[in-house]
């Protein structure tokens, strides 16, 4: 086993969760929920192979995923910001509808053979640099460079600009936004919208650089819901939110890659021999986002780490009766 | 005071002939309004009268039915805060509109133009201070809004109107939720504030605190003015106060003479706190003997709710003890009170009064199904109940196809009297009641009143809570009020309308000045 190898892989794995997380976290800072990232991600993993199988661009089929997913957010924005329905259960149906409509039209893509894929880089001075160049600037994708572009982009955006701090007050206390010109509910769309292109983007990433291909639910099997358990986790901070996605993306190489040599430390490798071993390693980084989520959803230590106030609750505009 | 070159000037803000409706109530009635440069114009009322509404149109919130508003001479359109910012009007209002967990800048350049894109927050955090420092108003531009205290979250908002450029600022009961220091340090700011041109619109239902800022005074009662723009000095608070409260035709209602007996509800020096965890009673004692009705006045707000709520176990006194029939029930479950005879009404009559997608059957028995005739053995007689809710049906003239209805298909009165008569038919030896009679047409009103009376006559003890002078005088054998948490003084009501003297004393009582201090005036 070659850890540098693992590493590098974990991080090519970890920019599919850094997208989807960062995408949720532009989601839920604008005080909307949504647990349909499997969906959206399926959804872009599907349109982004198929496009690319169609026409043999696969900067196409990104951009194709990124439309795809952003538009069956769009189910989910209406839903709960237009009529003020509950985000989790719109959430929830929008994962099984993205789920759905990938599985149906992603029929049959499986055989369709191989495509062209993204190119892989190398960056030249960084990739010298020991230990590190060859982990995270060497022979990677170049959505893994778009990556670390994104990760000062986004806390930039969201802590050091005009419209990034309108996005926070939407998610604090809309009808503050509201009282001084903001449209709530125009922004709330558009950041559900954002998060949809970000989870589309995060499904293309697997289907066309990480893992090519489509392997109908089980691309991106559960990942979706992984980042949902890293907004938490980052406490809805694109930087720690980073940290984590790499984190766990080098884990499910790990956990992957244990289960392969006889060996292990010149002991007989009880991954290998016992594939039960080998499921309980693999079930580790879901109980992990289980039990996220299950602390999570606790309002007080909610609000400890910092979740927008008002997220989950749907504004509702209105003049007072008297 | 009003100088003869500030007369000459036009007004900043002339509000004509303004109406504005709600369903079912007139909250402006052709309302006439103007303020002059450099003014604090006090806008006097009760709860209700019509003052936010008006000041809601002025902000751009609510648009008048009819009506025309003149900034500076010229007739504007304010259809949204937007507009009314930009006439250079700008609104503080009770509730703070403030983001917690951003910093003080962050909140005054919320929503702005400008900066375009990236903002150095350095830069704004100076220019800020300086602003702050102009108008006296002491606030860290880079501390975080949930660190501030209420004083300091207000001069925020004061900051956020004038960094917009605001020539009007209309404060909407800024000093509801202010400590006496803090008080004193806003009305310094607004003095510094008129001294630099600024006009403010002060509204309030505290008369000494608009005796003690204002220049000029409207009073508001129900939708219509009552007094334009009275010049502050030399007008005095008894005259303000029968502006305000005004001198209705009360609609007597038939009643004999108080047969009071012993004391059934003995609330003794109680201190509670509200919802927000800030104090909300403060020592009130009272209590209400067998046989009367026992009125509360106050404005809202001033701990009436908690203080029903104390009564019937719903909240915790943090200090001091309530009493039925010499028994302590305050700390105690609700249930415990119940069991020794308390019955309320309370308030919200569609969510605490009743459950209303239960059928009117199960509303009624919601105190009675613990024992027989109703349940045995812990299993519930449905034939019982539902015979028993016809019963009541009939003798509370309750209209509704059938008991089996959901209680929320039923109108205001009717439900009002499927709860009395829930709480009636335990027999109880006390009854609180809250705004028993909010939103009913004059008929269901009437109904309401009747049973109240029957429950005197019967010898049960009633405290009735309620912002309706004209129903207090009507009922009430004695009458309280309320005034921050405590009680301002006790008056004696006869059998005949109560003379103005009266209720001259109740209004400077239900404005904070204590009936001992008032007869202490009148004699010297």
């Amino acid at each position: 086993m070659d850890f540098i190898i693992i590493l590098q892989a974990g991080v090519a794995t970890g920019t599919v969760l850094l997208f989807a997380t960062i995408g949720e976290i532009f989601s839920e800072r604008a005080g909307v929920l949504n647990l349909g990232v499997e969906g959206m991600m399926l959804i872009g993993a599907m349109s982004a192979f198929s496009t690319t199988i169609a026409t043999g661009n696969p900067w196409l089929g990104l951009l194709v995923a990124m439309f795809a997913a952003g538009l069956i957010s769009q189910v989910h924005a209406f839903i709960t910001i237009t009529l003020h329905a509950d985000q989790v259960v719109s959430g929830l149906a929008l994962t099984f509808l993205g789920t759905g409509i990938s599985l149906v039209l992603g029929e049959g893509l499986s055989k369709a053979g191989t495509v062209s894929l993204l190119p892989n880089l190398s960056i030249p001075l960084l990739s010298q640099i020991p230990l590190l160049g060859p982990i995270f600037f060497a022979r990677q994708s170049i959505l893994v460079y778009i990556g670390y572009l994104m990760i000062p982009l986004a806390w930039y955006y969201i802590n050091r600009t005009r419209p990034g701090l309108h996005l926070r007050a939407v998610g604090e206390y809309p009808s503050a936004a509201d009282a001084l010109g903001i449209n709530v509910f125009r922004m709330r769309y558009f950041y559900v919208f954002v998060g949809g292109m970000l989870a589309g983007l995060a499904g293309a990433t697997i289907s066309l650089a990480v893992a090519p291909g489509w392997f109908s639910e089980l691309t991106t099997a559960g990942q979706g819901w992984i980042a949902i358990g890293l907004v938490i986790f980052a406490q809805w901070d694109p930087v720690r939110a980073a940290v984590g996605s790499y984190a766990f993306g080098a884990l499910r190489r790990l956990i992957l890659d244990i289960q392969g040599p006889l060996t292990l430390l010149g002991f007989d490798n009880p991954f290998y021999y016992n594939p039960y071993w080998g499921f309980f390693l693999q079930m580790l980084p879901y109980a992990f986002t289980v039990i996220v989520l299950v602390i999570g959803s606790r309002e007080a230590i909610r609000k400890r780490l910092g979740a927008p106030a008002a997220l989950g609750n749907p504004y509702i505009r209105g003049e007072r009766g008297l | 005071m009003a100088t003869s070159n500030q007369t000459t000037l036009p007004p900043v803000v002339t509000m004509s002939g303004i109406v504005k409706r709600f369903p079912g109530v007139l909250a402006n009635d052709h309302v006439d309004f103007d303020l002059m440069r450099g003014e604090i114009h006090a806008l006097l009322g009760e709860n209700g009268a019509g003052k936010s509404t008006l000041m809601n149109v002025l902000a751009g919130l609510y648009r008048p039915d009819a009506g025309v508003i003149q900034v500076n001479g010229k007739t504007v359109n304010l259809s949204s805060p937007r507009d009314a910012i930009k006439a250079g009007i700008g609104m503080v209002h009770q509730h703070f509109m403030l983001v917690p967990s951003q910093t003080v800048t962050e909140n005054v350049l919320l929503g702005l133009d400008e900066p375009r894109f990236l903002m150095r927050l350095s830069e704004y955090d100076d220019k800020i201070a300086e602003l702050g420092k102009q108008y006296g108003l002491d606030v860290d531009p880079r501390a975080k809004v949930w660190q501030l205290s209420v004083g300091e979250q207000q001069r925020v908002e004061l900051l956020k109107m004038l960094y917009r450029g605001a020539q009007v600022l209309i404060m909407d009961e800024p000093t509801a939720v202010l400590a006496p220091q803090e008080i004193d340090d806003l009305f310094e700011t607004l003095r510094s504030m008129t001294a630099q041109g600024k006009s403010i619109i002060f509204i309030s239902h505290k008369l000494n605190e608009v005796a003690a800022i204002a220049d000029r005074i409207t009073v508001l009662r129900r939708g219509k003015v009552t007094a334009n723009g009275l010049p502050a000095k030399g007008v005095t608070t008894q005259e303000l106060a029968r502006q305000m409260v005004g001198r209705e035709v009360v609609f007597r209602v038939e009643k004999k003479p108080a047969k009071p007996g012993e004391v059934v509800l003995d609330v003794r020096d109680v201190y509670a706190e509200n919802d927000k965890g800030l104090p909300a009673l403060r020592g009130l004692s009272l209590n209400v003997r067998a046989g009367e009705i026992v009125g509360v006045a106050g404005v809202a707000g001033n701990g009436q709710r908690e203080l029903s709520q104390v009564i019937c176990g719903l909240r915790n006194a943090t200090q001091g003890e309530v009493a039925l029939t010499g028994e302590l029930v305050s700390n105690r479950p609700t249930l415990y009170g119940i069991q020794r005879g308390m019955a309320y009404v309370p308030e919200d009559r569609t969510h605490v009064g009743s459950s209303p997608n239960l059928s009117v059957t199960d509303n009624v028995i919601m105190k009675k199904y613990r024992k027989p005739p109703i349940s045995h053995g812990g299993l519930l007689d449905m034939n019982e109940a539902g015979r028993f809710a016809k019963e009541l049906k009939e003798a509370y003239d309750i209209i509704v196809p059938s008991v089996d209805t959901p209680v929320r298909l039923l109108s205001g009165g009717n439900l009002q009297r499927v709860i009395l008569a829930r709480e009636i038919s335990g027999e109880p030896a006390f009854m609180v009641a809250v705004q028993p009679t909010r939103g009913l047409d004059v008929g269901a009103i009437e109904g309401v009143h009747r049973l109240l009376l029957v429950q005197r006559e019967a010898g049960s003890g009633v405290l009735l809570i309620s912002e309706e002078l004209e129903e207090l005088f009507s009922l009430s054998d004695r009458l309280y009020v309320i005034y921050e948490g405590r009680i301002m003084g006790e008056i004696q009501l006869g059998m005949e309308e109560p003379s103005d003297e009266i209720v001259e004393k109740i209004g400077l009582m239900m404005t904070g000045t204590p009936l001992d201090k008032i007869e202490k005036e009148a004699a010297a």
